[in-house]
């Protein structure tokens, strides 16, 4: 009785629950899509042929995973020691973001089973294909990246020293690939000048999507660096203060980050002498991204670093974080599309939006248990650091 | 780690030649789509369109396709615009214009330099020489950003299907490789369509538009609109006021130009990146030996610098620290030079 009641308070957490549901109600989602088509569980149209799952799961997904390479660049490349506590937690969130991302892709594909093919006749002239492509790539180096953490768990020391040896260079590899495939995300949509809104439509699409991208897996750092703090305690091997110094440094690259990104924002709309459209509703909406979720917590990690105040600094970190995933879902559905009259316009299915929670629970589930288990959040003193 | 890292470097070079090769071929092979002489096209001179849709029943019938939600004589249709569907590959709409009612047909429009051919990623659509855009359900993977893309709305989607296909108006290609005419063309009683070779029917438009000055706005809608498609259309009014308004001013640029300057971006980062890189890691590594060197020196200085007991009691591993020191230095300062010269000979 006693033995039962306590496996039954190990495992009836609230987090614990909450997945039950998600799976519950989810997994018979997944079978009325694979097996009655995605118009079964979602709201996709003729007009709109890309609606959540690729705004969020796909284009918001890969920007917010992009924190692994942007530590990564920092302190294998840079030699910015003080961030090493940081770095594989951020390359293991940008590994199993970009697994999601490319589950989230084989939701969305109509005929995945044919994805072959992109290899055996490739559109070369396709933004998409390059995209696929280093997607894929970079995939694999991540998981080469963070492959010594794999390695130390399971006590395998040649091949961890075979892994090690190889950090700098695939971090080089890792760098060039996500350049290229963040930026290529949004010059996705440079064929689509009378579709997307002309104050989103830009020529420099491509540098938005990369600069950004950099300040979201900053803000995903920081701001993933408090939450296993607050929930994963036990397994981080640094403290407080540590932390709280590391967010601070964070903070200033972010106001840095976020201020560039900002401006070549308005070069933007100067140069497409866009201005007008900033007095109609979708213009008030583009103030709203801009500078309530660019501007705005640009300001607040400026404010947070000159302080010294870290929480300043998380918060910071949640709007740039909802800002990306704004800009992203703009980008590929609200802005996408402004011309198409309103009784053909999208809102996503319940139904949609459940599956990418399933997504999501999943990768915390993954990212829970790998954390329980294999030296992430810590550095296990007999290996010592990766230099 | 130095010699890991040589092997590494010749490991990346081919790669990023290996990449830089693939990325190269598109401009000369895909992104232009030639223009053969015996292109065909079709010709909707609005102006003769009463709205009777024998084009939509016809195509219908030739496509196979399953009897319209609606019955054809139901004027009732007009009441909305209609767009393609996966079971309605060309739709007629009506447009007041002037308390004139004007009739326009849709359909996939068969573009010159097609955005939907450029952007699949794996060739499932192309430009055939005839004229049609081909499609081929089995290597297409459903990504749908060929929908995203075209510019006229004219691609739908089997949403219903667990194994769907994109559908659009074929411009009838089996019937055009036997010799016939497009089964839209043919049912048409009033004569408002009319297939023939492209540069025949802009011919023939450029003529009635003189022949007829009051009756045509002097626009061949589908002559330059992203560098042309193969249907045409007539109207005597501004296409923008017959649905198209999201194309008024449509440039002339074909589409699959715009992703041009991005791709030419490509092989410039897989090629410059990895120096520039490696240079940044090649600075810290020095930064780092440097500072180790002089932190080492320090320790030595702070034991001379110690009160004469322990001076005396150390002095020995302080004689030691100094070699130390010393060959730590002469080895960074070697090593830097020699990092130097492989730099500047390789450069
Ligand atoms: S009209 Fe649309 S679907 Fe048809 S060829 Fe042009 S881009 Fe492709
Ligand atoms: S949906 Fe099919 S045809 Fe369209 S771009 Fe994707 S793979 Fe090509």
């Amino acid at each position: 009785m006693s033995a039962t009641t306590t496996i039954a308070k190990r495992w009836v957490t609230p987090f614990n629950v909450f997945a039950a549901v998600v799976f519950a109600v989810g997994l018979p989602l997944v079978y009325l899509r694979w097996f009655h088509g995605l118009g079964s569980v979602t709201n996709l149209s003729h007009d709109v042929p890309w609606g959540f799952w690729i705004g969020f799961d796909v284009m918001a997904g890969v920007a917010l995973a992009a924190g692994g390479y942007v530590m990564a660049t920092a302190v294998h490349l840079f030699g910015m020691k003080e961030y090493e506590p940081v770095v594989r937690p951020a390359i293991l969130t940008g590994f199993l973001g970009y697994v999601l991302v490319i589950i989230g892709v084989g939701f969305d594909l109509g005929r995945p089973w044919n994805a072959p093919h992109m290899l055996l006749q490739p559109g070369l002239a396709s933004i998409l294909f390059l995209v696929g492509l280093h997607v894929g790539l970079y995939c694999t180096t991540q998981f080469v990246e963070i492959s010594p953490a794999l390695f130390e768990w399971l006590g395998w020391k040649r091949w961890r020293k075979i892994a090690v040896s190889i950090t700098v260079g695939a971090t080089i590899f890792g760098v060039i690939l996500s350049t290229l495939h963040q930026s290529a995300l949004g010059a996705m949509l440079l064929i689509t000048p009378t579709k997307l809104h002309p104050l989103w439509y830009s020529p420099f699409i491509g540098l938005f999507f990369f600069v950004s991208s950099v300040a979201a897996g900053l803000a995903m750092v920081t701001f993933e660096g408090m939450l296993s703090h607050r929930y994963m305690g036990h397994r981080v091997g640094i403290d407080h203060e540590r932390l709280d110094r590391i967010t601070l440094g964070l903070a200033k690259a972010s106001a840095i980050t976020l201020g560039a990104y900002f401006a070549i924002k308005m070069v933007g709309v100067a140069h497409g002498n866009t201005w007008r459209y900033l007095g109609t509703g979708m213009g008030v909406w583009f103030l709203v991204e801009v500078v309530g979720f660019v501007l705005v917590p640009c300001v607040l990690f400026a404010v947070a670093h000159r302080e010294r105040r870290p929480r300043l600094a998380r918060f910071a970190a949640f709007v740039t974080v909802v800002g990306i995933v704004v800009n992203r879902l703009n980008v590929s559905v609200i802005a996408f599309n402004w011309q198409v009259r309103p009784e053909h316009g999208y809102f996503p299915a319940w139904s949609e939006l459940w599956i990418s929670v399933l997504l999501v629970t999943t990768g915390i589930i993954i990212y829970r248990w790998i954390v329980g288990r294999m030296p992430i959040l810590d550095n296990h003193p007999d290996w010592g650091s990766i230099h | 780690m130095s010699i890991s890292r040589r092997g590494f470097l010749s490991g990346l070079g081919a790669t990023a030649l290996a990449c830089g090769s693939t990325e190269a071929g598109q401009h000369t092979e895909h992104s232009t789509f030639p223009i053969p002489d015996g292109r065909m096209g079709l010709l909707h001179d609005s102006t003769y369109c009463v709205g009777c849709r024998a084009c939509e029943v016809a195509c219908n019938r030739v496509n196979e396709l399953p009897p319209p939600d609606q019955p054809i004589g139901d004027l009732s249709v007009f009441d909305r615009e209609r767009r393609t569907t996966d079971t309605a590959l060309t739709v007629v709409n009506r447009y007041r214009v002037d308390d004139v009612d004007v009739f326009r047909k849709h359909q996939c429009m068969h573009c010159n330099e097609p955005s939907c051919a450029s952007v699949c990623l794996v060739r499932a659509l192309v430009k055939s020489p005839e004229g049609p855009v081909l499609y081929d359900p089995d290597v297409c993977v459903g990504c749908r950003y060929c929908m995203m893309t075209c510019p006229y709305y004219a691609l739908a989607y089997e949403y219903e299907s667990p194994n769907p296909r994109v559908v659009r108006c074929t411009m009838c290609y089996p019937r055009i490789v036997e010799g016939q005419v497009p089964g839209c063309a043919e049912a048409c009683p009033m004569g408002a369509i009319t297939y023939g070779r492209r540069s025949d029917l802009l011919h023939q438009a450029r003529e009635r538009i003189a022949e007829h000055p009051g009756r045509y706005v002097e626009h061949v809608f589908g002559e330059h609109e992203f560098g042309g498609t193969s249907w045409l259309l007539l109207a005597g009014t501004s296409p923008s006021r017959l649905g198209l308004a999201s194309l008024e001013n449509a440039s002339h640029t074909p589409l699959p130009e715009l992703t041009k300057s991005f791709l030419s971006v490509v092989p410039l980062v897989l090629t410059l990146w990895p120096g520039l890189l490696l240079g940044f890691y090649a600075m810290t590594k020095r930064r780092e030996e440097v500072s180790e060197a002089e932190a080492r020196a320090r320790v030595v200085e702070a034991l001379l610098s110690a009160d004469e007991e322990t001076k005396t009691k150390l002095a020995a591993a302080a004689a030691r620290s100094e070699k130390d020191k010393e060959k730590a230095i002469a080895q960074a300062v070697k090593k830097a030079l020699e990092e130097q010269a492989a730099k500047g000979g390789a450069s």
